[in-house]
C-alpha cells in the first residue's frame, strides 16, 4: 500500500501494538535539558528505575544559562533557582550515565541546534525532547516531537512512548521564494492561514519546490514552528541537501555504514499515490516578508498590512482575544505595521539562531548602524555557530552596527535568564512565540525573520527589509 | 497517581481562546525541581497585579469561584509549550476537569498523566456549560467519568467521548511506566531487529 513519509517512519518504530491501536513507539534519540527533566529523574530515583539506553540520550543546559561569559562556571550563576536547576541536571547525568555538553563545552547550545550539528539527529529516526520545538529535527525526515515530563521519564525508563497515530497533513509550497522572503516567512504564513490550532492532531509534511530549495537551516526554521500551528511534528523528506549537511558530522555514520544509511534514507519519501487526511497548498511567489502584531503566532500579517479591528473577526472568542491583544500590545487597530516603533531586537533561538540566520542579519547590517532608540542583541544558537560566525567576521559586523554579541543559549526567546524585556518594551524578535510575557513580564514581541529583525534595528520600527 | 473519582463542584468560565501554557504557568515558575506547590502561581499574570495583590477581574479570584474544580474554556486550551508544569499548577489549584472544544495535543496528554480529565465537546455544548458556569457557586456541575457524562445545575446531562485506555488509566490511577515495563520482551525484540536493519542508529 502507498505510504506517506510519516507512515513509513511510524511503521518502522512500532515495538508493540495493543488491540485498540495504542502503540509503543520505539525512540531512537532523546535530548534532555534542565527545565523539564528534574522531576523525571526524581521519578526514576523514587521508583528505583534505571535509564534503559543512556547512549541514546544527550543532555545540555540551555534554557536557564546566562549569555554573558560563564566565568566561574555553573557555581557562578547568580539566580539561585537557575543554578540549582543546572546543578540538578549535572548531578542527574552523572548518576544515570548520560552524555552531557557542559556550560564550557564548545558544542553546547540550544538543544535543537546542537542535535543536528552533531549528527545526533538523522533521517528516519524517532526523536523526542521535553520541549515543544523538538519538531525542528523533522527537517531531516525524522519523526520528532515534544513531550511532557512524565513522558521524559517514560522514555528514559523504557526507550518507548505510548502513542496513537496522528492524522497526516501535507502543506505544499509551490514555486520559488521571491527575494527577501525567507523560511521564517513561509512558516509564519502557514500559521496565519491554518491558525494555531489548525495542525492539532496532525503530523505535518512540508513539500513543494520552495521547501526543496531551502537549505537545512531554512528547513529547520520551517519545522521548528510546526508546533505553533498546533502540529506536534513537522517532516521534510530527506534529499541530497540533507545528506550533504550530515556528511562528516561527528555522530553521522562513516565509511560503508554511511553508504548503507544513505541507501535507506533514500526510501524516506511519501509515495506518489499515498493519501493525506488534509492537503494545503500555498504559492511561494505571492509571499512577502511578514511580522506578527498580536500575542499569538497566528496574528501574522504581510509587512505592508495594517493592525486588525476586533470586528474584523466573526467569532466572539476571536474578537475578545483580538481586543485583549491590542490592549496588551499597546497598538491601535488600523495602524500600519511599518509604523510600529520598537525598543529592542533579538536575533537568536532554535528558530533562527543558526549560522545562515546570522549571515542573513549581518548582510543587512553591514556598513549600517542600529537606530539610537534601539537596544539590539544577537545570541548564537550554539558554541559552534558562534565560533563559525567569528571565523567569518560576522561578530565584527554585528558589533560595529551596535549589536551586543552574546554567548549561546535560549536567552530572550523565553527570558528565563537575565535577558528580558522590561514591562512595555517592544521587541522585534527572530524567536517563535509572541505570547503575553514570553520575553519578559508585560514585554511585547513581534516575530520576524533575521533579515527583518536587522532592518527593524536599523530603522527603529518594523520595516520591509526589501526597502533597505 | 490517585484514582479519578466523580467530581462535583463549581465550574469557572474562561471563554478566552488560546489560553496558552505561558498564561497557565509563566516561565519564571519553571525553575523548580519539584512537581508540587505550583498552584499559587497558576495563571499568575492574569491573577495577580504587578505588586502581587490579587486582580479582582480574574475569575478565580471572585467570590463563588474560590473552590473551582472545573474549568470551561475557549478553544485550543493549553497551546504552546510542552511544560508539564501547566497541569501540575492547575491540579495543585484543585482543578480536576477542563472542558473545551479543543486542546493542544501535548497539554491534553499531560493532563491524563496527572489525574486531570480534559473533556472535548462541540461548541453548542460548550456554550450551554459556559452559561451554567457563569452562575458561580449557585450552579455546581457533576462530572462522572465512569458513565462519561456531565450533569448541569438544572439536571441536564451531556455525554462525552473519551479514549477507553485513557479512561481506564485515570479511573485506576495506573502508572504508564509500570504498564510498559510489562512489555519489555517486545522492546528487547525490537531493539535486536533494529540493530540489524539500521545499525548506524
Ligand atoms: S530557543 Fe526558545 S523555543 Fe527554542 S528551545 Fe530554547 S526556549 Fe524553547
Amino acid at each position: 500500500m502507498a505510504k506517506t513519509l510519516y507512515d513509513k517512519i511510524w511503521d518502522a518504530h512500532i515495538a508493540h501494538e495493543a488491540d485498540d491501536g495504542t502503540c509503543l513507539l520505539y525512540i531512537d534519540r532523546h535530548m534532555v535539558h534542565e527545565v523539564t527533566s528534574p522531576q523525571a529523574f526524581e521519578g526514576l530515583r523514587n521508583s528505583g528505575r534505571k535509564v534503559r539506553a543512556p547512549e541514546k540520550v544527550l543532555a545540555v543546559a540551555d534554557h536557564n544559562v546566562p549569555t554573558s561569559p560563564m566565568i566561574g562556571g555553573v557555581a557562578a550563576i547568580k539566580n539561585n533557582e537557575s543554578r540549582i536547576q543546572v546543578q540538578a541536571l549535572e548531578k542527574n547525568v552523572k548518576e544515570f550515565g548520560i552524555e552531557y555538553f557542559d556550560t564550557n563545552d564548545i558544542r553546547r547550545g540550544v538543544v535543537h541546534i546542537i542535535g543536528p550539528e552533531q549528527g545526533f539527529t538523522l533521517p528516519g529516526m524517532t526523536i523526542v525532547c521535553g520541549d515543544s520545538h523538538t519538531a525542528t529535527h523533522g527537517a531531516f525526515g525524522a519523526l520528532a516531537h515534544g513531550i511532557g515530563t512524565s513522558e521524559v521519564e517514560h522514555v528514559l525508563a523504557t526507550q518507548t512512548l505510548i502513542q496513537s497515530k496522528s492524522k497526516n497533513m501535507r502543506v505544499t509550497i509551490n514555486g520559488s521564494l521571491p527575494n527577501g522572503v525567507t523560511a521564517k516567512d513561509i512558516t509564519m504564513a502557514i500559521i496565519g492561514k491554518t491558525g494555531t490550532a489548525g495542525g492539532t492532531g496532525y503530523v505535518l509534511e512540508y513539500a513543494g519546490q520552495a521547501i526543496r530549495e531551502l537549505s537545512m537551516e531554512g528547513r529547520m526554521t520551517v519545522c521548528n514552528m510546526a508546533i505553533e500551528g498546533g502540529a506536534r511534528a513537522g517532516l521534510i523528506a530527506p534529499d541530497e541537501t540533507t545528506f550533504a549537511y550530515l556528511k562528516g558530522k561527528p555522530r553521522a555514520p562513516k565509511g560503508e555504514m554511511w553508504d548503507q544509511a544513505v541507501e535507506n534514507w533514500k526510501t524516506l519519501f511519501t509515495d506518489d499515490d499515498a493519501k493525506f487526511d488534509l492537503e494545503i497548498e500555498m504559492d511561494a511567489t505571492e509571499l512577502i516578508p511578514n511580522a506578527t502584531w498580536g500575542t499569538s503566532p497566528q496574528d501574522v500579517l504581510p509587512i505592508d498590512g495594517t493592525v486588525p479591528f476586533p470586528t474584523d473577526f466573526e467569532d466572539e472568542g476571536r474578537q475578545q482575544a483580538t481586543q485583549r491583544a491590542l490592549d496588551y500590545m499597546g497598538l491601535e487597530a488600523g495602524m500600519k505595521l511599518t509604523d510600529i516603533k520598537i525598543d529592542r531586537v533579538f536575533v537568536g533561538s532554535c528558530t533562527n539562531g543558526r549560522i545562515e540566520d546570522l549571515r542573513a542579519a549581518a548582510a543587512i547590517l553591514k556598513g549600517r548602524k542600529v537606530a539610537d532608540t534601539v537596544d539590539a542583541m544577537v545570541v548564537p544558537g550554539s558554541g559552534l555557530v558562534k565560533m563559525l560566525a567569528e571565523e567569518e567576521g560576522l561578530d565584527i559586523i554585528f558589533k560595529d552596527a551596535g549589536f551586543d554579541w552574546r554567548e549561546p543559549g535560549c536567552s530572550m526567546c523565553l527570558a528565563m535568564n537575565d535577558d528580558q524585556l522590561k514591562p512595555g518594551e517592544r521587541c522585534a524578535s527572530t524567536s517563535n512565540r509572541n505570547f503575553e510575557g514570553r520575553q519578559g513580564f508585560k514585554g511585547r514581541t513581534h516575530l520576524v525573520s533575521p533579515a527583518m529583525a536587522a532592518a527593524a534595528a536599523i530603522k527603529g520600527h518594523l520595516t520591509d527589509v526589501r526597502d533597505i | 497517581m490517585d484514582k479519578f473519582e466523580t467530581v462535583e463542584g463549581v465550574a469557572a468560565p474562561m471563554p478566552l481562546i488560546n489560553i496558552d501554557t505561558d498564561m497557565i504557568i509563566p516561565k519564571q515558575f519553571l525553575k523548580t525541581i519539584k512537581r508540587s506547590g505550583l498552584g499559587v502561581h497558576a495563571f499568575a499574570e492574569m491573577r495577580y497585579h504587578e505588586d502581587g495583590t490579587e486582580n479582582p477581574d480574574f475569575i478565580l479570584n471572585q467570590a463563588g469561584y474560590r473552590n473551582t474544580k472545573i474549568i470551561v474554556a475557549g478553544d485550543n486550551f493549553g497551546c504552546g509549550s510542552s511544560r508539564e508544569h501547566a497541569p501540575w499548577a492547575i491540579g495543585d489549584l484543585g482543578i480536576k476537569v477542563i472542558i473545551s472544544t479543543s486542546f493542544a495535543d501535548i497539554f491534553y496528554g499531560n493532563c491524563f498523566k496527572n489525574g486531570i480529565l480534559p473533556i472535548k465537546l462541540p461548541q453548542d455544548k460548550i456554550d450551554l456549560l459556559m452559561d451554567d458556569a457563569r452562575r458561580g457557586a449557585n450552579a455546581t456541575m457533576t462530572v462522572d467519568l465512569v458513565n462519561q457524562e456531565i450533569k448541569g445545575p438544572d439536571g441536564g446531562v451531556i455525554k462525552f467521548e473519551i479514549d477507553a485506555f485513557k479512561k481506564h488509566c485515570l479511573l485506576e490511577g495506573l502508572d504508564d511506566i509500570g504498564l510498559t515495563m510489562e512489555k519489555e520482551k517486545s522492546i528487547d525484540n525490537f531493539e535486536q531487529k533494529m540493530a540489524e536493519a539500521t545499525p548506524w542508529i
